[in-house]
């Protein structure tokens, strides 16, 4: 309970200096407004106005918020969870591409790491591409693998899924890498003494020794998984996902709609860390790890 | 006389390293028989964590020739001769001391139930009982060297190699190890390799002891200690005792281990 209090100050500092800048960016065009009415404003209308404005440079908090309740609650209560306007379907849309991508990602990822570790052959040469394609703006390059993936028919999950991995494979390559190595040599040495094979030394040690960093990089690589569906539903038309509620609200100027999705997104990308940690805390814990 | 446990003859071992070749151990000539108590003493460099671990064939020699147990290390430690002792308990922190004592046990292919009864056997053997189901860092250090010899004895090898197992312990601590250990072997009649810095120590534990010395890591001297095979830890105070130190001493001095 502690720790409430001061996580509640940041919050309502970050909400101050949002409504005083919403306040700001959106004074032009109320004052315009009145100037072309012949109207003289007072303060107090002013900024009114600009809290309430149809679609405002920035959005203040409680439009957000509205936005957000009847984009979700409102449909549920009314049993539309899933219609075209409700922003759980498209948050669904995204979250299984997510979840695909997270584990095509992370599958891959750590399948990396065991043969960068065990083989030195892919020590010298995988770790370079991996980098290398990390470097590579996913803007340019998820286009292309729509394109490419549509081309020889495939389409749908899969091609957002694949931009997805991508993205969260890197954190995890890196992650295990480390956890895997991080046995020192005198614990190497332990095993070699008791004749253990390469497949003994990995389960019993190496294993659960990266268990730790493996968590780790599945909270970032979940986060970047998310990007990545989310970026992935930018060139396909956007009809569907939270992708496609980001275009289209750029498209008409919905700067509500816009930062509502925004945080649906954060909001589902907290949801879907904080699973991972409260997995991370019941392993460590079964493992004895956590203190 | 008794056909020796460990054989070195004329071991040499070069390590070669970016700034040349670095003599750990040259013409280092040694037998061990069954239910010795060896110490290596000397200062860093002088070889002896090598020799141990050219016995336990984590090192290999480049030169002379090693026996244990009459084959080669490689074949020794395929056969389980030895259990070793790291300087750190390293126990896996996430396993209870009972299941890091097993570790060996599940590697090495035991049946469950013997698996139990073996931690249970050691766990008594190094004053543990009760704790198998503590995790590590429940334990104080000197517990935690405990339960990793504990883990070494577990499937009965009979030579135990110990890499200065005390050596981060403070003294007092250190001492009431000492006289466990003596009371361990007295019970176990293992054959121990022990290494340490520590003079009273090495005088204290063995029966006999290796003093070396650096550059090239070579043997100074042997000492065949004369106090009895009982020693209660106040026999440190006898004329006999200190004469052995001494002696030690000399060797070292003999040895140039004095220098820089």
């Amino acid at each position: 309970m502690r720790s409430v209090l001061p996580i509640l100050t940041v919050v309502m500092v970050i909400v101050a200096l949002w409504y005083a800048g919403a306040v700001a960016m959106n004074k032009r065009w109320t004052l315009d407004q009145a100037a072309r009415a012949d109207q003289e404003l007072t303060v107090a209308e002013i900024v009114a106005d600009t809290l309430q404005q149809e679609r405002p440079k920035l959005p203040a908090p409680h439009q957000v918020g509205a936005e957000l309740w009847k984009t979700t609650g409102a449909m549920v209560l009314k049993g539309r969870a899933f219609s075209k306007r409700s922003l759980i379907y498209h948050g669904w849309i995204t979250l299984s591409a997510t979840l695909m991508g997270f584990a095509i990602g992370a599958g891959l990822g750590i399948l990396l790491a065991v043969g960068i570790v065990h083989n030195r052959a892919m020590d010298m040469s995988v770790m370079p591409w991996a980098i290398a394609s990390q470097t590579i703006p996913i803007l340019a390059i998820a286009p292309m693998i729509i394109v490419v993936l549509n081309s020889v028919g495939v389409t749908g999950l899969l091609p957002k899924a694949v931009i997805s991995a991508y993205l969260s494979f890197f954190p995890v390559v890196v992650g295990m890498v480390k956890g895997l190595r991080s046995p020192d040599a005198m614990q190497l040495d332990l095993l070699k003494t008791y004749s253990a094979s390469p497949g003994q030394t990995f389960r019993k040690l190496r294993w659960p020794s990266a268990t730790p960093y493996l968590f780790t990089s599945l909270k970032i690589a979940m986060a970047a998984s998310l990007v990545g569906a989310i970026v992935g539903e930018l060139p396909t038309g956007a009809v569907r996902g939270l992708g496609a509620r980001l275009l289209a609200g750029s498209y008409y100027g919905q700067t509500v709609q816009i930062w509502s999705a925004l945080f649906g997104a954060a909001i589902l990308a907290a949801l879907l860390v904080g699973l991972i940690g409260i997995a991370q805390r019941l392993t460590l814990k079964r493992m004895g790890l956590a203190r | 006389m008794k056909t020796p446990v460990i054989k070195a003859d004329h071991l040499d071992l070069v390590f070669e390293t970016n700034d040349g070749p670095v003599h750990a151990l040259s013409d280092v000539s040694l037998e061990v028989v069954r239910g010795d108590f060896v110490s290596f003493i000397g200062p860093s460099g002088c070889g002896k964590t090598t020799f141990l671990r050219c016995v336990a064939a984590l090192e290999h020699p480049t030169g002379g020739s090693l026996t244990v147990n009459g084959m080669t290390p490689d074949n020794a430690r395929q056969e389980r001769a030895y259990g070793y002792v790291f300087q750190a308990a390293g126990l896996y922190p996430w396993r209870t001391i009972a299941g890091n004592i097993r570790l060996p046990l599940e590697i090495m292919g035991f049946a469950r139930a013997e698996q139990a009864k073996r931690v249970e056997k050691v766990l008594e053997l190094v004053d543990l009982a009760g704790f198998g189901k503590k995790y590590p860092w429940q334990l104080s250090g000197g517990m935690q060297q405990r339960a990793s010899i504990a883990r070494a004895l577990a499937f009965d090898a009979d030579i135990l190699l110990m890499d200065e197992p005390f050596g981060a312990l403070d003294e007092i601590v250190r001492d009431h190890l000492n006289e466990q250990l003596l009371e361990l072997w007295a019970r176990t009649k293992k054959t121990c390799l022990f290494v340490t810095h520590s003079i009273p120590e090495a005088v204290y534990l063995s029966t006999r002891i290796v003093v070396m010395s650096p550059r090239p890591g070579r043997i100074a001297d042997v000492i065949e200690s004369p106090l009895p095979k009982e020693r209660p830890l106040d026999i440190r105070d006898t004329p006999e005792f200190l004469e052995v130190a001494h002696r030690v001493r000399e060797g070292l001095r003999a040895g140039h281990a004095y220098e820089e």
